[in-house]
């Protein structure tokens, strides 16, 4: 099966019929104080993360943001486990970082390299134009920062621009709908706010009800529910 | 020094499903057996327990049950003349890792193959001329029959516990099957689940067409169910983490549930794990294997003599240790000799996202790989008319999801902003109201499409990657577009609020940054002679003739079907052959 998500960036998509009207509804969200202390980030990276998350995922109180369900803690915490370091990935030379796209990810980085090298360079070129890191800029000025940083509009340093991008937003994606235990999705806020019945793995009463609404809300790995 | 292990009758590389196969055979012929399988011991308790294993982070994007790629990967490139670059980090396809191998985080998508598939180049010239064939298309017949393979497909199907329903039973078009399918001896073992709504609206909208819609073979077991061998599989409850996890319900069939309980007793049996073969050995002639070295978990480098060599590993594993040991003759491109590394091919996939409204409850999160899903055969294989389509092959089009893992399988239209409140927004609109449909179709083999071993990348031992050369041809571009209008005009039917289709299109080359398929085939193809195959229908290196390979990269070209249950028939069929003649006289079973 294509994994869509990808698909969807890496190809132009075909035809689209016309959009029906949004229906919206009531946002199920809580804020919760996280006393959370980094241990990858520098102050100012961290910053950087809580800046950009907020961006990425905002609290706009319609459902919950990345913020308030511990996505910067989720970054944090994964880039000191194997996965940060590179373990799950070939890190061996030489690296072609020219090859084309479609040959996949060809940088000499490991994601914490990438986000090192990724947010210096992009407070770098922040304060090159605007005279403010990152962090300090606006709301606006922001998304439009991460905006062209997505498209490779803008040239950083070290790092292609949408290749830190890419790196940010697939982590960021992954701490708001990962399981709680990992230090996102905090309260399965974001379980909640799509429907996803997380970790309950067992519809054996629903086989039968097909297109019935599922009646259950979420449980985390931990055992917690909602 | 290697250390020299105690001799054995039989060496077994790579503990997945042929390797389980061939374990039982041999040593219910009372053969003296070690398997060596790369990776750790796993089984359903403790390693795929509930709720540990439901973990969509640690299994279905980390990959913690897949190979390692920080030690061992392939390199990519598109033709020839290009540099290959590694495949960094997992995207197009997926390669199992310990026991069970693939066979743990599969689908349990068990087809087998249509009987035409098995003799596609005369099958296609008998039909159409020989000029439907491009000089450039390497495809060959198999050198066994659909016949001669029946009954070993029923069999597995009932060691799996498979759910569906026979569209043909001993010639018999039954209602509600495959009337497509070739004639099977014996209805399947399990009853197929309902279909999720998906499938179920997939189900009026063919019949509305006139296609025959039939639930999609599923090794997801529908009742309490005891296979051939007195292992007890359990009744799958669609949990929605059937794809990239262990089963923790022993519902979907993998070696743990359905071969190996009966093998853990057995005295003439040793598992042993963590054990990395490096190389094939032969004797001064050539012509005979006298065993396999590899690396155990300390380091250590083992000899293990035996007198009859399996190479069960994945397809591209099977064939980087042929090129690595120096059997057969490496495939040469530019002069279309050789034959190890011959003849790579993969699958080309499409999909058309449905939308509904908020009144349409998907549930998205109730399904399994195979389960609970509904297809369609009208347009794969050669069971529609290719006269002036300008292509061969074709794919299944089928309804349903493997899933709604939320990171993974988050559907929202292309449109949708990819973040920032306008994605908050459309993740809650569509998560619970969208599904897939997808085809999944057949490539065909060609002259530049091959594997051989990289000249500058190696694992973590120092030697040399397996290589990929491979990019899309015309011809699947074409088969691709007829599919994907085929399955959009299903979607119309449907009647969602919109729908959205992606598939690859001319100039679209291979992308290894996106998960297509694991059905990569070829490199050490069967055949009727050692000139353009390198082992025979028996699955015997034409070279070495106690040596015997199995896996998908016995397919001369790929098919529209999931591998499994075809690369299993050609196991069984070979387990036969050998039980009752290769192992009362030794020596080559087809004459070369």
């Amino acid at each position: 099966m294509l994994n869509r998500r990808k698909l969807i960036l890496a190809l132009a998509p075909a035809a689209i019929l016309p959009a029906a009207s949004t229906t919206s509804l009531a946002a199920a969200s809580e804020t919760k104080s996280a006393d959370f202390v980094p241990s990858f980030f520098s102050p100012d990276e961290w910053r950087f993360i809580n800046a950009a998350v907020a961006r990425l995922i905002p609290d706009d109180g319609n459902g919950p943001g990345g913020i308030e369900t511990g996505v910067p803690e989720f970054i944090d915490r994964q880039m000191e486990a194997p996965y940060g370091h590179g373990a799950y990935a070939y890190m061996q030379g030489p690296f072609h970082p020219d090859a084309p796209p479609t040959l996949g990810y060809q940088l000499q980085y490991t994601p914490r390299e990438i986000y090192r090298v990724g947010i210096a360079d992009a407070n770098k070129s922040s304060l090159g134009s605007g005279g403010k890191s990152f962090a300090d800029l606006t709301p606006d000025k922001q998304d439009e920062f991460l905006a062209q940083a997505e498209k490779g509009k803008i040239s950083f340093e070290r790092i292609p621009a949408a290749s830190f991008f890419a790196q940010l937003l697939e982590n960021t994606r992954e701490g708001y709908l990962a399981d709680p235990m990992y230090g996102g999705n905090r309260g399965m806020a974001a379980w909640k706010w799509i429907g996803f019945p997380g970790a309950r793995a067992d519809f054996t009463d629903w086989i039968d009800r097909p297109g019935s609404p599922y009646p259950l809300g979420p449980v985390a790995i931990q055992g917690a529910r909602r | 020094m290697a250390k020299r292990a105690r001799p054995v009758d039989a060496v077994i590389i790579g503990y997945g499903w042929t390797g389980a196969i061939m374990a039982k055979t041999l040593t219910d012929a009372g053969l003296s057996v070690v398997a060596l399988e790369r990776g750790p011991a796993r089984d359903t308790s403790p390693d795929f327990e509930y709720p540990r294993i439901v973990d969509e982070l640690k299994h279905a994007i980390r990959g913690e049950l897949w190979q390692p790629l920080s030690k061992e990967t392939v390199t990519v490139r598109h033709n020839t003349n290009d540099v290959a670059v590694p495949y960094r980090r997992y995207g197009s396809f997926v390669l199992g890792n310990g026991v069970g191998g693939a066979g743990v985080h599969w689908n349990g998508q068990l087809w087998r193959a249509s009987p035409e598939d098995l003799r596609l180049r005369s099958r296609l010239e008998e039909r159409y001329g020989k000029d439907i064939i491009p000089e450039e298309m390497t495809i060959q017949d198999y050198p066994v029959s659909f016949e001669e393979l029946e009954p070993h497909f029923d069999h597995f199907e009932k060691v799996c516990g498979v759910s569906g329903v026979a569209g043909n039973l001993r010639g018999e078009i039954k209602p509600g099957g495959n009337p497509f399918e070739g004639q099977r001896s014996d209805e399947f073992p399990t009853p197929p689940l309902p279909a999720i709504e998906v499938a179920r609206r997939f189900e009026v909208a063919t019949a509305e067409l006139g296609y025959k819609s039939f639930p999609t073979p599923a090794a997801n077991s529908s009742i309490p169910f005891t296979n051939p061998y007195g292992v007890r599989l359990g009744p799958c409850n669609l949990c929605g983490f059937c794809e990239r996890f262990g089963c923790f319900l022993y519902s979907k069939a993998s070696p743990q549930t359905t071969i190996l309980p009966i093998l853990a007793e057995r005295s003439n049996l040793e598992v042993r794990t963590k054990a990395y073969v490096t190389r094939i050995l032969r004797d001064g002639t050539g012509k005979k294997a006298t065993g396999v070295l590899y690396v155990d978990g300390e380091g250590q480098e083992v000899e293990q003599p035996a007198d009859l060599v399996i190479l069960s590993a994945f397809q591209m594993h099977n064939v980087r240790l042929l090129l690595l040991s120096g059997i057969g003759e490496p495939y040469d491109p530019s002069t279309g000799k050789g034959v190890v590394g011959k003849n790579y091919a993969y699958q080309m996939c499409s999909e058309t996202a449905v939308y509904f409204g908020e009144d349409v409850e998907i549930n998205p999160f109730i399904g399994a790989g195979a389960a609970g899903q509904r297809v369609i055969d009208e347009f794969n294989s050669d069971h529609f008319d290719h006269s002036g389509l300008g292509f061969v092959g074709g794919s299944l089009i089928y309804a349903g999801a493997t899933g709604g893992r939320p990171i993974d399988q988050m559907m929202i239209p292309p449109d949708a902003p990819r973040w920032g409140s306008g994605w908050k927004s459309a993740i809650r609109k569509h998560y619970r109201h969208s599904a897939p449909l997808g085809t999944q179709g057949s490539v065909m083999s060609y002259r530049d499409s091959y594997l051989s071993l990289d000249p500058t990348y190696k694992d973590s031992h120092g030697l040399p990657l397996l290589r990929l050369t491979f990019d899309w041809h015309e011809n699947e571009y074409k088969m691709a577009a007829y599919s994907a209008a085929k399955m959009e005009e299903i979607a119309r039917v449907m009647k969602p609020e919109r729908y959205a289709t992606i598939s690859f299109k001319p100039g679209n080359h291979y992308d290894v940054r996106i998960y297509q398929s694991t059905h990569t085939t070829g490199g050490a193809i069967m055949g009727s002679n050692p000139r353009d195959s390198a082992i025979n229908r028996y699955s015997q290196s034409w070279d070495v003739s106690n040596l015997f390979v199995f896996g998908a990269s016995a397919f001369p070209q790929n098919i529209g079907y999931n591998p499994t249950g075809l690369l299993a028939g050609l196991a069984y069929f070979s387990a036969a052959a050998i039980r009752d003649s290769y192992l009362k006289s030794p020596g080559p079973l087809v004459p070369s």
